[in-house]
């Protein structure tokens, strides 16, 4: 199986003081994986890499065996929950639409080949009959749902994720897991998250980002903990923590 | 006499009738990329910079004798350059962009005052540059208005799947490859032109008005871009056209009249739609 994320001594600084470094990581394609870590710990900064926003310091990265802003038309990006003004005068469909640039003829309108996979990518995240609404008139989960669709309508091999569930409600969350999960089957997927309690049974993996991590199997107890905390239903993690700053314990425990 | 009548007597109502409809196609249509990209204060500076085109341009009409030169050319330079230097300082310069717009604005009408001070003659044409006036709409300036409906028409017709994502989530359309400060500027080129189309309807302190609130009007009940473009060109023309009509009676400045009648109407939409 291919490499879907390499990255090799990778160290990446805004000026002296470097967010992240010595970050070596290989996420094999197929895989599902949670990146965590507390606020401004360099999580969100390891994903504009990986989607070539930022440019690494030193190290390197490779998408696909290519550099990231090379292989920009496998990933289907999927930002934090836009603010979004109101009254944008955009239905569903047209934000789906939009994921179709870059594939689609530069100029002039939306193709057939497109609005068929727009439609598709609807329907794979339940959304086909809502597809004429006013984006700004769907729920907060449904728009979540369609920033995937769009994501999903430029055909991408790998999905990212940034603080997806921010601002959802736990019962919208697990919805939310599950499709991602349905989506696993065919795609890789890393997503960011500041929220423990995405690192859920369907992540395979869990990158941990900061200096204070601390990674240990998690306990039974540690998981009603969780249960509580997050009000959803909670599996035991599987850490195969890839790397941190402070060291690597790699395949560490599984339970 | 009536204003029907007086339509069908006089080619200058005709003309400024015409020009009514000609510059509310563009209105409608980029005034709504205008409103949702938020971007009516850069359509101000780009508005007052017209001055400089305008006063530079009959500077050399009187003292130099170079009749041939038209207005609205000079105009249209004059707002391009306004929309390139707003755009590039503020993406390169990274100086705060309301303070730049403030810079061009004023600096665009300073030149447009020197120039009309160092011209003889009447400066009634200053009011006419500044509030507008439709009535000297030519036919020759009916044919430039028309060339530019054409540019403005068929580039939005080309990109704006671009144009619309740009405007929407620009990270997001970089991403997807799409050029994000390539159509930032064709949005900005695109706004500098319709103004100038505008400028000769409502002149050009009023233009803000007429290209921000139809559009504003058509998104409190539009749900698409294509509904917010079509209501907006539709308010535009019944508000250029009664302006005109309810101006021509009394013998009113049909600028200053249409304005009213914009503002009037936006402020009882948005009463009305008030959620």
């Amino acid at each position: 199986m291919n490499d879907a994320i390499v990255c090799r001594n990778l160290l990446f600084s805004y000026d002296v003081k470097p967010v992240l470094w010595n970050v070596n990581i290989t996420i094999p394609e197929g895989d599902f994986v949670c990146v965590v870590g507390p606020n401004g710990s360099g999580k969100t900064t390891l994903l504009k890499i990986a989607l070539g926003l930022l440019k690494p310091t030193s190290g390197t990265i490779e998408i696909f065996g290519q550099a990231p802003d090379r292989s920009r038309g496998r990933i289907g990006y999927v930002p934090q929950h836009p603010r979004l003004d109101p009254l944008f005068p955009v239905s569903a469909m047209d934000v789906v639409l939009m994921g179709r640039l870059g594939r689609a003829r530069s100029w002039g309108a939306w193709g057939f080949d497109d609005r068929e996979q727009a439609m598709r990518a609807l329907d794979e995240v339940g959304l086909v009959d809502q597809s004429e609404r006013h984006f700004a008139s769907l729920s907060g989960g449904q728009q979540q749902r369609v920033l995937i669709a769009r994501a999903l309508a430029g055909e991408p091999d790998l999905l990212l994720l940034d603080e997806p569930t921010a601002g959802l409600d736990a019962h919208v969350e697990e919805g939310f897991y599950r499709l991602l999960q349905e989506l696993n089957q065919r795609l890789t997927i890393m997503l960011v998250s500041h929220d423990l309690g995405f690192v859920s049974g369907f992540v395979r993996t869990v990158v941990c980002v900061g200096q204070e991590v601390v990674v240990h199997p998690t306990s039974e107890i540690t998981g009603q903990v969780i249960a509580d905390l997050y009000g959803s239903d909670m599996r035991l993690v599987r850490h195969d923590h890839r790397c941190s700053p402070d060291g690597h314990e790699q395949d560490g425990h599984k339970s | 006499m009536t204003f029907l009548d007086a339509l069908q007597n006089h080619a200058f109502l005709q003309y400024a009738l015409i020009a009514g409809l000609l510059v509310s196609i563009p209105c409608g249509v980029v005034g709504s990329f205008v409103v949702i990209r938020r971007i009516s204060y850069i359509a101000g500076g780009i508005a007052h910079s017209v001055l400089a085109g305008l006063g530079i341009v009959h500077y050399l009409q009187v003292v130099h004798g170079m009749e041939g030169l038209s207005p609205i050319g000079g105009a249209v330079i004059a707002a391009l350059v306004a929309a390139l230097v707003i755009g590039w300082v503020s993406l390169h310069l990274k100086q705060r962009e309301d303070t730049v717009i403030g810079a061009v604005w004023a600096m665009g009408m300073a030149t447009g005052i020197l120039f009309i001070s160092m011209t003889p003659g009447y400066t009634t044409d200053l009011m006419s540059y500044l509030f507008g006036n439709i009535l000297m709409v030519t036919s020759r300036d009916l044919w430039l208005i028309a060339a530019l409906d054409v540019v403005v028409l068929v580039t939005v017709a080309l990109f704006h799947k671009q144009l619309l994502a740009v405007c929407f989530d620009g990270e997001f359309a970089g991403l997807r490859g799409v050029h994000v400060q390539r159509f930032y500027f064709l949005l900005l080129g695109l706004t500098a032109l319709t103004v100038v189309l505008l400028v000769s309807v409502v002149g050009i302190i009023l233009v803000i008005a007429l290209l921000t609130l139809p559009a504003a009007m058509a998104n409190l009940f539009a749900r698409r871009l294509w509904q917010m473009m079509l209501l907006a060109t539709v308010a535009c023309i019944v508000l250029t056209t009664s302006g005109l009509a309810l101006s021509y009676g009394p013998d009113l400045p049909a600028g200053a009249v249409t304005i009213l009648l914009t503002g009037a109407a936006y402020f009882m939409v948005a009463l009305i739609r008030r959620r």
